[in-house]
């Protein structure tokens, strides 16, 4: 009696533990590493800094979200050619990226969504004044813009030292931008990476960028923006290994409230890692010029 | 290009200040004869500037916060001293400064897009106007070197070996695009050079100055040294941890970089180049094409650049030349050109049509120079 008495007070103990425990924020309970890692849930670690006291951003990083298809929610799909390509040209399915789910179109911008899609595959540039109405700009190997040169599905490097620039040095058609720290004048004229200045926010490196050229995408679906696009960049370092990368997108031309997209970067971490050169533009030429080729 | 500038206007009846500055007294101009290939200038008399500010006023530069050298920041690299030296000013490699100012000014001259003498044509070919222009590509450098060459001894690229019956038949088809091009009828956008196609521009080591964009901006962070040339906006990433090149097998448009600290020099070594027509300096031979550069900071507002190219398929022996840079207070912007190529559409399209109204393309005229750079950088 009197045994199962102090059995049942133990029992009590550890539920009150288990119960204490369940009471923690999810990412302490992954500490003590018997349980693996909780998506979405970043254990307390000690942020690396440089010597300024700055968290260290350096090192070669790689969205593995398939944002790059489509921010938005979408299925798996059939590529373009497929009697050419097969399951070669095969997308990926993925859930959105975007906050709340959907993008807030206004409702006459979202003609324009489809008709991107529809001409993403088409290029004509025998007439300068309609040069970039067709085609998705990644087809025709031009720098992506931000945020999308952030999940290219290449990796990029942060380049971070001890003076006030930053630079993000993209795989992809080696786009590159400078990160200008607390600088106060705005973009100079307009660039297809944008005007990027930075600030620390506590241990966030927050970029604001604009000066964008309206001629780039968010993805392979179409979605898009004027030239009135501002976006805000968050990058927190979240683990020794993951960068918590958050993008709030702004333009009241296009959408009828500010919208953000979230995803965690990950550290490559191969021994010999290195950038190497994703120089489309022959892989391009062929589709853009060759019309204009003796025949 | 530079050199051939030098040589039309002198045809063009601009000689009388080059001959002025032949008439000039020579001074030190066979000190370097008796040099042994390969080895340091001698030292210069007193009244002449160092040829190597670094070797005779060392300069502890600032270091990083991880205690590298700090040479980051933003540098100009233009100057209107030409890569080879001169034939007015003979074997001179240092001028006194009075033959400086006469052959500042004669080499502004030649340079300058603001001259309208010699004609339409002539104006036409000199395109934009000074305003697009980087000024500091009109001025000498300080130290007076008739050449940015240091060795050999001459300030020019050695001579060229016999090229292999491939490279010279690669050369000669080049001369036929190149001729085709300056016609107007280029066959199709494979006929224009990397350049032209926005792939690679002024990146490509070594770093030589040219009518614009004379920019370059350091990065550094722990063990990398990043250089961004303003054309065509790549970032050339060098590892500086110790780690072996990639793969022979795997070539790059850049090459690639691996980088270390000798004292207070970055010294860079590149290689795995690309075998495509203009992917490496003056159509060198990728397979046995190295470069070596150095970069030392000399000044709080200057830096020594300084390369060496060995190709013993191409050269007869290794070559070096040194430019200064200066740190600027200014800008890299975003230079493009691939996402605007409105030229390359146009060339083309004017060339169907010229055929459409029969204009055939020209025939090459006799054997080109081979080896020699036949892409605009």
């Amino acid at each position: 009696m009197r045994k199962r008495f102090i059995d049942m007070a133990g029992a009590a103990a550890v539920a009150a533990a288990l119960i204490a425990i369940a009471a923690l924020p999810a990412g302490v309970q992954a500490q003590g590493g018997a349980q693996p890692p909780t998506p979405g849930a970043w254990p307390r670690f000690t942020v690396p800094q440089m010597a300024d006291g700055r968290p260290n951003l350096n090192g070669i990083w790689q969205a593995l979200v398939p944002a790059n298809f489509n921010l938005e929610d979408h299925e798996a799909q059939a590529g373009p050619y497929t009697e050419l390509m097969g399951a070669y040209s095969g997308e990926p399915a993925g859930q959105s990226v975007v906050e709340g789910g959907v993008i807030p179109y206004r409702p006459e911008a979202l003609a324009r969504r489809k008709q991107n899609f529809e001409n993403r595959m088409k290029a004509d540039l025998s007439r300068d004044d309609a040069w970039h109405d067709l085609g998705d700009p990644e087809m025709k190997c031009y720098m992506p813009g931000v945020p999308r040169a952030t999940y290219m599905n290449h990796p990029f490097q942060i380049v971070q030292g001890n003076a006030d620039f930053l630079l993000m040095a993209y795989e992809f058609a080696s786009a590159t931008r400078i990160i200008r720290m607390n600088w106060k004048d705005d973009a100079p004229g307009d660039f297809w990476m944008g005007w990027s200045r930075g600030r620390w926010e506590g241990d966030t490196l927050v970029v604001d960028v604009t000066g964008q050229r309206k001629e780039t995408w968010f993805d392979r679906a179409g979605n898009y923006h004027s030239e009135a696009m501002r976006v805000t960049e968050r990058y927190t370092l979240v683990s020794p290994y993951h960068i918590l990368y958050e993008a709030t997108i702004e333009d009241p031309e296009i959408y009828t409230r500010p919208w953000k997209i979230s995803f965690p970067l990950y550290r490559r971490m191969e021994r010999n890692v290195q950038l190497l050169e994703f120089k489309c533009q022959p892989f391009a030429e062929e589709l853009l010029y060759g019309r204009f080729r003796k025949k | 290009m530079t050199r051939r500038m030098l040589m039309s206007a002198a045809a063009a009846g601009c000689a009388l200040a080059v001959v002025g500055l032949l008439a000039v007294p020579v001074a030190g101009q066979a000190e370097r004869a008796g040099a042994p290939a390969g080895a340091p200038p001698a030292p210069k008399p007193a009244t002449q500037a160092p040829a190597r500010p670094a070797a005779t006023r060392p300069f502890a530069p600032p270091k990083t916060s991880w205690g590298d050298p700090d040479l980051q920041g933003i540098w100009n690299f233009a100057t209107s001293t030409p890569l080879e030296r001169p034939a007015a000013v003979g074997d001179k490699p240092v001028l006194s400064d009075a033959e400086a100012e006469q052959f500042e000014e004669q080499l502004a001259f030649n340079l300058t897009r603001d001259r309208r003498d010699g004609g339409n044509a002539a104006d036409v070919a000199r395109a934009y106007n000074e305003h697009w222009m980087d000024p500091r590509r009109l001025e000498i450098l300080s130290d007076r070197r008739t050449s940015l060459i240091v060795d050999p001894p001459d300030g020019r690229i050695p001579p060229l070996v016999p090229l292999s019956p491939e490279r010279q038949k690669a050369a000669q088809e080049a001369a036929a695009r190149a001729a085709r091009f300056n016609a107007g009828m280029p066959l199709g956008h494979e006929e224009m050079t990397p350049p032209m196609r926005g792939i690679i521009r002024t990146d490509l080591p070594p770093y030589l100055g040219t009518i614009y964009n004379n920019t370059a901006h350091i990065f550094q962070s722990p063990g990398y040294v990043v250089i961004v040339q303003e054309m065509i906006h790549s970032a050339r990433i060098i590892p500086m941890d110790g780690r072996p090149h990639i793969n022979q097998g795997l070539k790059q448009w850049l090459g690639d970089t691996r980088g270390r600290w000798e004292g207070n020099t970055l010294v860079l070594e590149t290689r795995n180049f690309r075998p495509d027509r203009g992917a490496v300096y003056r159509n060198a031979n990728p397979d046995t094409f190295r470069i070596v550069e150095r970069l030392t900071r000399t000044a709080p507002e200057t830096l020594t650049y300084e390369f060496t190219i060995s190709d013993p398929t191409t050269w007869t022996r290794p070559w070096t030349a040194m430019v200064p840079w200066a740190k600027i207070n200014e800008q890299l912007y975003e230079y493009t050109t691939h996402e605007d190529n409105y030229d390359l559409v146009h060339l083309l399209v004017g060339a169907r049509v010229r055929e459409a109204r029969g204009e055939k393309p020209p025939e090459p005229a006799g054997r080109p120079a081979g080896g020699g750079g036949d892409g605009d950088r």
